[in-house]
């Protein structure tokens, strides 16, 4: 039993450092459904939507550059690509590929965002976004699709924020060595966190640009 | 304690996965060209699904993991999948 | 069976002193009374509001409040109530508190998580009241937030809301925590089914929390971007659709009422063999109706729709699982009262609580058939046939729960012993003045009561008179068993490890529990009910 100095938090501080990967990683998955069920609440509005107003649906999808979401989709393809060897190449110890390989992962981040700045840019100069005189105006359908796009792809964007983050933090911690060859539990979530956010984009990818 | 009976996909594997994504990517666009009418969403469903399923399984490395959190993964899409079948119960009919 | 004495020097409650150890400790027991400390707060607060609006009720016409006040009023006791009180609840209270122990653990699978979302808790609940006392309006919109109304009121809607999605993700974080914690710290030698059947409870309540709650979280931003942004998903001027609110709404507040009453079963379930000396009548049939009731209990969130317009095809289909999940239910009331047949029954207040627990129960389980009837439930619904439908469930299914629970682990908690006679003293007061509160607004409610009005016909003055002397006899009997509780907690008589001779590990170690809980991690060889006492054979 500790003593009233003893300052331990929990039990696994007493053993190790690290917390368990099993346990860790299936606290990560259950996040992971959390996150598929939030983003879940937004395609049930999307498919009653769609079902009420396919023809507007249809139309508001020319609106959309198909071009730019066919690129991002390759984009996030690849980063979770890059991802995935990342985490091969820090079992394989082969630390700096492996901070490399996150490293153009972040750049992929960053790619996507630039793009998605482009495509917002261009629907505010058209006075396209939710809330103005434009969209209101528009037939029923259409303001119901635009809204959701926004909604949609800015929660969407958000999640590509925050796993870019997460990632950065990862690279710090393979540099400090506190992530390595026995020890990966924060850099597999994180590659989990990113590849969820892939999965996301390549529901939100046809549903939104591909139904011309 | 931790990670080492992790299983590690090689790259080759990896670069693999890849490009069957990026070519099921390719015919999930081309597909619109063909003008399916009702059958549009359905395919591109059907696309994104199937590119869902290899990221689980191969970079998520849900192949190398439990049987207790496949069934789970599985029983989490099948469980939305019913939550939206029953929202039209009421949406279809009305 | 250990019998030692609560003299051991150091537990978990003074083994570090301060505020500051309080507020920075991820022990499990501690941030399970900082959850207890919390929620009896704020229950009591709203409890307040609850006799106040049954003071204003107590003849026709305005007594003490206006009509706008009143509708804050069930709007702030709504949201207390359920999104502060029950929902985190028994699972955050006594989950934290006892699930670790009972199956053989040191703390929870990630400890530090818990604490944050303890603080994340806070935080929501005390945005929950700053929308009451920011500029503006208190909101008025009721719990349910129901648009169009949610989306047009002027009142602080939109820091509700926010304050419902924090205490959302706070027991998403809760649920999470503890589906880990059941899969991989188990003792060893505690297999599935020979976990006791509160943590069973826990289980099927954190899918429920994990699943469900996104799914309200993202219906709440939506209400803020339609209140923001005018995106219009649920505005018909717009194209959108009211009607898909209440679907995203009931989706998780159905299963909410299972994150409420579940654990409130595993409680009543741990009771019953420990005060009938007897195993738990049906181990497996309770263990996996609490499965089969959170998983059924996804599927009818439409019976609170019946009026609002949906289909016809899917108001059976409602209607028809609404009556499935009453089977699982009623497996658990068959399997308690066959527990205490035939054992040795020692009627202590947490029996007594129990006892009404099922008692309670059925009657608003049976009523709640009545509402899952189409043809009825258009006859009553928002009368307050509904109120009494839902307090009888959620106030004497979970909060007697809650009390059976306190009463039950107190002992352990505190180390000490309340007083008994107190005790039975003061459910007999709360449970009188429960039934007289409740009970005539089913009658009300059939004659046509509508609820959440502040006013009413004349001719209900016998009934809401009844109802509101039934709350302020509830409130003395609340306030008896409360006072009992605080006092003995610091000057009751020393408690053994194990007064109720329970069986299961958490009367295993001293009373208050060591800081890390066994020096010595269990094995277990038996399931979780083997009494080896005498006069049960
Ligand atoms: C302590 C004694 C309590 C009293 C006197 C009380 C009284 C009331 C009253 C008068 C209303 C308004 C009915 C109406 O006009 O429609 C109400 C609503 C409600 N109560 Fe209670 N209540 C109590 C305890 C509880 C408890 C323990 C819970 C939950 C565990 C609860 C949950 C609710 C909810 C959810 C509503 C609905 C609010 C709304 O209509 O938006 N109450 N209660
Ligand atoms: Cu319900």
């Amino acid at each position: 039993m500790s003593t009233t100095e003893h300052n331990s938090h929990n039990a696994h501080s007493e053993h190790s450092e690290y917390i368990d990967s099993d346990t860790g990683k299936m606290g990560m998955w259950l996040f992971l459904f959390t996150e598929i069920f939030l983003f879940g609440g937004l395609f049930i509005v999307y498919a009653v939507m769609r079902s009420k107003y396919g023809e507007d649906f249809h139309q508001a999808a020319l609106e959309l550059n198909a071009f730019i979401g066919a690129t991002n989709t390759v984009v996030l393809l690849v980063s979770s690509m890059t991802v995935a060897m990342s985490l091969t190449a820090i079992q394989k110890d082969q630390k700096n590929l492996a901070i490399g390989l996150i490293f153009f992962t972040i750049l992929l981040a960053g790619v996507f965002l630039v793009n998605k700045y482009f495509e917002y840019g261009h629907k505010f100069s058209l006075n396209l976004y939710p809330g103005s005189d434009v969209m209101r105006n528009l037939p029923h359908g259409e303001i119901m699709f635009f809204g959701l796009y926004f909604l949609m792809t800015g929660l969407h964007l958000f999640h590509v924020v925050v796993g870019g983050i997460l990632l950065t933090i990862i690279i710090f911690k393979i540099k400090s060595g506190r992530i390595n060859k026995e020890h990966f539990l924060l850099h597999e979530n994180g590659a989990l966190y990113w590849h969820l956010v892939d999965l996301i984009w390549i529901f939100l990818f046809p549903l939104l640009y591909l139904i011309t | 304690m931790d990670n080492h009976d992790s299983h590690i996909t090689s790259y080759a594997l990896n670069f693999k996965v890849l490009l069957v994504l990026l070519i099921l990517t390719l015919t999930s666009i081309l597909v619109i060209k063909f003008h399916l009418g009702a059958f549009t969403v359905a395919m591109a469903l059907l696309l994104a699904s199937i590119k869902c399923t290899i990221v689980l399984t191969y970079f998520m490395h849900l192949k190398f993991e439990s049987l207790i959190l496949r069934l789970m993964v599985g029983g989490i899409f099948l469980l939305f999948a019913i939550i939206i079948v029953i929202t039209f119960i009421d949406y279809y009919f009305r | 069976m250990n019998n030692q004495t609560s003299t051991a020097p150091l537990n978990y409650l003074n083994h570090q002193t301060g505020l500051w150890s309080w507020l920075s400790s991820s022990d499990h027991k501690r941030i399970g009374l900082l959850y207890f400390y919390c929620i009896v707060t704020f229950f009591l607060s709203a409890a307040v509001l609850g006799l106040l609006m049954k003071i204003e009720k107590v003849a026709p016409g305005q007594t003490i409040m206006t009509a706008q006040t009143y509708n804050a009023m069930f709007t702030l006791h709504g949201i207390i109530m359920i999104f502060i009180v029950v929902i985190p609840g028994l699972a955050a209270v006594f989950g934290n508190l006892m699930l670790p122990i009972m199956i053989g653990a040191k703390d929870v699978a990630f400890p530090k998580l818990n604490l944050f979302s303890f603080y994340l808790f806070f935080g929501g609940a005390c945005l929950a009241l700053y929308s009451q006392f920011a500029n503006g309006h208190a909101p008025d919109t009721g719990w349910t937030f129901y648009v169009p109304y949610s989306a047009e009121a002027s009142s602080n809607v939109v820091l509700a809301l926010t304050a419902a999605f924090t205490l959302g993700f706070a027991s998403i974080l809760t649920g999470l925590n503890f589906i880990v914690t059941i899969h991989t710290m188990r003792a060893p030698g505690m297999t599935w089914f020979r976990m006791p059947l509160f943590p069973w409870s826990l289980y099927a309540t954190a899918w429920i929390q994990l699943l469900a709650t996104p799914v309200v979280g993202i219906t709440l931003l939506m209400v803020i971007a339609e209140r923001t942004l005018h995106v219009g998903f649920f505005d018909p001027k717009l194209g959108g659709d009211p009607v898909l609110y209440q679907h995203l709404f009931w989706i998780y507040s159905h299963p909410a009422v299972y994150v409420m009453i579940l654990p409130a079963m595993g409680v009543v379930t741990e009771i019953f063999p420990t005060f009938s000396q007897k195993p738990v009548f049906g181990y497996v049939p309770i263990a996996l109706s609490s499965l089969a009731i959170a998983l059924v209990g996804y599927f009818v969130w439409g019976h609170h729709m019946f009026t609002s317009g949906m289909s016809y095809e899917s108001r059976w289909f409602f209607s028809l699982l609404t009556f499935l999940v009453a089977i699982p239910s009623a497996i658990k009331v068959f399997n308690w009262l066959s527990t205490m047949y035939g054992g040795s029954v020692d009627l202590q207040p947490p029996l007594l609580y129990a006892i009404s627990f099922i008692f309670l129960f059925t009657i608003g389980g049976f009523t709640g058939l009545t509402l899952g009837a189409v043809a009825t439930d258009i006859q009553v619904h928002n009368t307050d046939f509904v109120v009494a439908h839902f307090h009888y469930i959620i106030f004497g299914g979970m909060g007697f729960g809650f009390f059976a629970a306190i009463h039950y682990w107190f002992p352990k908690i505190y180390g000490r012993l309340y007083h008994i006679r107190w005790a039975n003293i003061g459910w007999g007061i709360l449970f009188t003045g429960f039934n007289l509160l409740y009970f005539p607004m089913f009658i009300m409610g059939i004659q046509g009561m509508p609820r959440r009005y502040y006013d009413y016909d004349p001719k209900f003055q016998l009934g809401q008179t009844i109802s509101t002397i039934g709350a302020v006899i509830l409130f003395i009997g609340l306030i008896t068993m409360i006072s009992n509780l605080i006092y003995h907690a610091k000057k009751g008589a020393l408690a053994p490890a194990n007064p109720w001779h329970g069986v299961t590990l958490e009367w295993q170690i001293p009373s208050p529990p060591p800081h890390e809980n066994f020096d010595e991690i269990p094995v277990i060889t038996k399931g979780p009910y083997v009494f080896d006492n005498p006069y049960t054979k």
